[in-house]
């Protein structure tokens, strides 16, 4: 009773949440609802009994969330609206049905639903975290490591385009020199 | 399960109640501190040494003009201080503050939520808490507000990093993201405590705690001799307070997570009854942070980013290494 109560408490809240996402003309709006909406997502997990996939999706969007802050911070004006153009009937008439199908197949899921086996039925009395680590170094171990592998390839990448002047730090040049001969050390 | 869900709002409610007059408190202990260390006097006029300052400053700040700039968008200016407050007292509800007692016959466990990720869930949402200062500084129309939430985000991409990585050498050796489980780890006395065998995790995770929380050496979200007052230049009244509760009850749960996963948590030490030796713990770390304010000049944003990718980070990750190659062999 209370798990269908939270269910759809958090359903609808996360559906109004995306709404204002996709409907609001202020960049500051949709960007606040979008972060909210993944944050109650991870309600669900918890619905679910997936605790460690829960927190690990508020920490994730925590952070990526974040991240797209700050490019709305660069790019746009926060406290303004947008102005979007409408140029492509056709999309839009794709998009609308899409999402009818989208409908059917959620309203048909109950049914199919029933058919459903879980592929590694959770052991008892085991943690949701030992659960997901088993899965992640038995079945799934080639996949993780590719990820982890492409995942350290990506950090040194993104420091590396980030930090092209990184090799002469800002902190052990005198304030003096920073000051007067900035622009001698650009040629 | 009534006698559960009652239990649970009793201590929420008694955890909030306690955690936001302690806000108050630690105010005041940091201005008599600082000014201790400063040679300085302090707040002496209101009260016997001062002490009906909290008073004081709490009926100011209730009583002040709460007003919303025309320029700012009203929504997110008003909820933005509620971020703050509300996700440092949700950190808390999965910190265990004291060991087990009986009370009227009743044994009561003072964790509210004892959910077995509660590391994760306590790190998550205080990191949560920094949405709070964004929506701020993003919802107000101030340049200097805008560059409180630009220093934010700064911030939060350097420290979030380096606090993972630091936790997950302690996390190996113990097997276990739940608090308790590294509270009795730790339990054979103070041979057992993880900063002899972690002493650079403990390091890495006080410094970014510090950061975490906006402490001094760290505070760039509001420096003001840099950007006025950051992103609560426009606030006033219990608006700006919220901002204040949330930081200290954020010290608050940095000082309990060093004190859980490092110092032992609150098993008894010696003599003392492990209640006490945790209260202790948290606030000698309550009064390092006003320690290290009073010490420690700003840094630049630009040093933060160089101090936690081009130092912290490695070295955590080295430490992360050597204690998986250590645990192998």
């Amino acid at each position: 009773m209370m798990e269908t109560f939270a269910f759809y408490f958090f359903a609808v809240l996360i559906t109004a949440l995306f709404l204002v996402t996709v409907l609001s003309q202020n960049i500051l709006y949709a960007m606040t609802s979008l972060a909210a909406g993944m944050v109650l997502i991870s309600g669900l997990f918890f619905i679910l009994g997936a605790d460690f996939l829960g927190v690990v999706q508020l920490i994730v969007y925590v952070g990526a969330v974040m991240a797209l802050y700050a490019f709305a911070m660069m790019f746009f004006d926060a406290t303004g609206r947008i102005k979007e153009r409408h140029s492509h009937p056709a999309l839009v008439f794709l998009l609308g049905g899409l999402t009818a199908v989208m409908l059917v197949v959620i309203f048909a899921a109950p049914q199919i639903g029933h058919n459903i086996q879980a592929l590694f039925p959770t052991a008892d009395g085991m943690d949701n975290p030992h659960a997901v680590g088993l899965v992640l170094f038995t079945k799934y171990l080639v996949p993780f490591e590719v990820a982890a592998v492409m995942l350290l390839v990506a950090m040194i990448a993104g420091i590396i385009l980030a930090g092209k002047k990184m090799e002469r730090s800002l902190s052990k040049i005198d304030d003096s020199k920073l000051e007067t001969s900035d622009e001698k050390d650009e040629r | 399960m009534d006698g559960y869900i009652i239990g649970t709002i009793i201590k929420a409610a008694l955890v909030l109640a306690i955690i936001s007059a302690l806000a108050g408190f630690g105010t005041y202990i940091e201005r008599k501190v600082l000014a201790f260390m400063q040679r300085r006097l302090g707040p002496t006029h209101v009260g016997p040494y001062g002490l009906l300052q909290i008073l004081a400053d709490g009926i100011k700040l209730f009583t002040k003009e709460d007003f919303i700039p025309s320029g700012s968008n009203r929504l997110i200016f008003m909820i933005a201080p509620i971020i703050t407050a509300a996700t440092a007292f949700i950190a808390l509800a999965a910190v265990p503050m004291l060991p087990e007692f009986t009370i009227f016959g009743v044994t009561v466990r003072p964790i509210i939520a004892d959910i077995n990720i509660g590391l994760l869930f306590v790190l998550g949402m205080m990191a949560a808490g920094l949405y709070g200062p964004l929506l701020a500084g993003m919802a107000q129309d101030n340049k200097w507000g805008l560059l409180g939430a630009a220093r934010t985000a700064v911030q939060f991409l350097s420290y979030e990093v380096v606090t993972g990585l630091s936790i997950l050498a302690p996390v190996m050796i113990v097997g276990s993201l739940s608090l308790i489980d590294f509270n009795n780890y730790q339990s054979g006395g103070m041979g057992d405590w993880l900063i002899w065998k972690q002493p650079l995790a403990f390091v890495l995770f006080l410094i970014a705690g510090f950061a975490e929380t906006n402490r001094t050496p760290f505070d760039l979200l509001e420096h003001e001799a840099e950007v006025v007052s950051g992103y609560a230049t426009e606030y006033s009244g219990m608006r700006w307070g919220m901002f204040f509760i949330g930081e200290y009850a954020n010290m608050i749960t940095i000082g309990f997570l060093a004190s859980l996963i490092f110092l032992g948590g609150f098993n008894s030490w010696g003599f003392l009854p492990g209640g006490l030796a945790i209260i202790l713990k948290v606030s000698f770390f309550f009064f390092l942070m006003l320690w290290v304010r009073a010490s420690w000049p700003h840094v630049r944003p630009d040093q933060l980013m160089w101090l936690c990718w081009k130092v912290l980070m490695p070295l955590a990750v080295i430490n992360v290494t050597l204690t998986g190659l250590v645990m192998m062999f």
